[in-house]
């Protein structure tokens, strides 16, 4: 089963603001270089425990922290 | 409550923090160490602790200046250099040949160059309101201006040389009825008045981070209006913004759309402690306008009274801000004065104001300014209205 959820975002002013909200909620997350066979873009996505990806997408969507995509690994 | 007791200083009285704020609050001072010393990465940029850490500082401060200034989305807080560079970027964007725009005799220049040079160039006509006496406009003269191709109106919400403060939320309202886009240049009113972007109809709100927000030099930018369609601005920038970056095109989405090349992030982690600073006083922003009306009146009242020849140029309730002169002398001699033989230091000539001196009757000589921080006190206005005193008497 694939364990790891990796949120892209277009901008990492983007995953900047996931980040907070997803201190504030304690849900378990890291900021990580975005990796090269995702995306091309320079700086961070956020990784998180893929069993609370439902949460995690409920949130960003509440809060309209607009994203690229979610991805499994 | 006497806010000025909470910091001490050398006995130099700093009466010009309309041009820039002076000291800064220790928080401040220190976060701008703290960036280059312990997180100094580039935010957006790499992959690292540190780049994390800068990125970090960044999203914090513009989720404080969102919610300082009332919108609710952090993307749409765009940092740049100053107020000046937001103005320009907000009005060159917007603009397109044939459109017209009304603005008012109170602007700084940061307003009048670039609508000039537009103007100069074909692209725009410009109408500018009078206002009363003093130039405060109404929400009904700016309307009776509007043409069926006026796109914006720009307006100094505060004045730099008056402290006039102009009725934004009516002409913001108006405005929005009619489908005009409302520019405010809040240089002088970030910080000193409340303003709610939501709430005040303003679509584009720029802002500077080194005056009444206590931050350093070199930070400012705009605040734009959640309901604001950034589509319809053009960058006058384009480069890196560590988005995208697979493709030459400039992203379309806030704020990397108008965020190209590395941002002051040392300034900005300055500027996050200022907004603290004043949302930790008891009322937030408003504790410190009650602070600074008080000293104004205060000096306007007692120099009115002791000071012979003295003639206010602004009226008492401005915030802060006060333009004088003194009969028979210039206000480059006074400034000079001021600064020489008793260490206070204020500000002559025209303020970058050209038109609002017309306006009040002070072209082309100027006034003497001075303009309150927090840390200002009744104290230093009393020893400033002795120095005045001692000018006056000495050149008699």
């Amino acid at each position: 089963m694939l364990n790891k959820g990796i949120i892209l975002f277009h901008s990492s002013n983007y995953a900047m603001w996931a980040d907070n909200v997803l201190k504030k909620k304690n849900i378990d997350h890291r900021l990580i270089p975005v990796p090269r066979e995702l995306s091309s873009d320079c700086g961070y996505c956020i990784e998180f425990e893929n069993n609370s990806a439902a949460e995690v997408t409920k949130l960003l969507k509440n809060e309209n922290i607009e994203f690229d995509r979610i991805e499994t690994i | 409550m006497n806010i000025g007791s909470k910091l001490s200083k050398t006995n130099l009285v700093y009466f010009d923090n309309s041009a820039t704020s002076f000291p800064k609050p220790p928080a401040v001072v220190d976060a701008v160490v703290e960036y280059m010393t312990q997180a100094g990465g580039n935010p957006g940029r790499s992959g690292h602790r540190l780049a994390e850490e800068a990125g970090e500082i960044v999203f914090l401060a513009r989720k404080a200046l969102a919610s300082f200034f009332g919108i609710k989305n952090p993307m749409n807080v765009v940092f740049g250099p100053n107020a000046t560079d937001a103005v320009n970027t907000a009005l060159k964007g917007i603009l397109n040949k044939g459109d017209h725009v009304i603005t008012t005799h109170l602007e700084h220049n940061c307003v009048m160059r670039p609508l000039n040079r537009l103007s100069g160039d074909g692209i725009i006509d410009i109408s500018v309101a009078d206002g009363d006496e003093i130039g405060i406009v109404s929400a009904n003269e700016i309307g009776s201006l509007l043409k069926p191709s006026t796109k914006v109106v720009v307006i100094n919400h505060v004045s730099n040389v008056t402290g006039v403060i102009q009725p934004v939320r009516e002409i913001g309202k108006m405005c929005r009825s009619k489908g005009v886009i409302l520019i405010v240049d809040g240089a002088q009113s970030g910080g000193i008045v409340p303003v709610n972007i939501a709430d005040d109809f303003i679509d584009i709100f720029a802002f500077t981070g080194h005056k009444a927000l206590y931050g350093p030099t070199g930070t400012g930018g705009m605040i734009i209006s959640d309901d604001f369609d950034h589509k319809i601005l053009r960058t006058l920038k384009e480069g890196g913004t560590g988005s995208i970056s697979d493709k030459i095109e400039q992203p379309d989405f806030l704020p990397d759309k108008l965020e190209s090349g590395t941002m002051n992030v040392a300034g900005i982690a300055g500027l996050l402690k200022g907004i603290e600073f004043i949302n930790s006083l008891p009322e937030g922003v408003n504790s410190a306008l009650s602070h600074k009306l008080t000293l104004q009146k205060y000096f306007i009242e007692k120099a009115s009274k002791k000071v012979e020849g003295f003639k206010s140029y602004s009226q008492t309730g401005s915030p802060g801000i006060t333009s004088f002169r003194m009969e028979g002398f210039t206000a480059s001699d006074i400034t000079q004065q001021l600064s020489d033989r008793f260490n206070i230091m204020s500000r002559q000539g025209l303020h970058c104001a050209p038109s609002a001196h017309q306006k009040i009757g002070t072209y082309p000589e100027g006034t003497v300014r001075f303009s309150f921080s927090v840390f200002s006190t009744i104290a230093e206005i009393d020893y400033a209205i002795e120095a005045l005193k001692k000018i006056r008497n000495r050149n008699a």
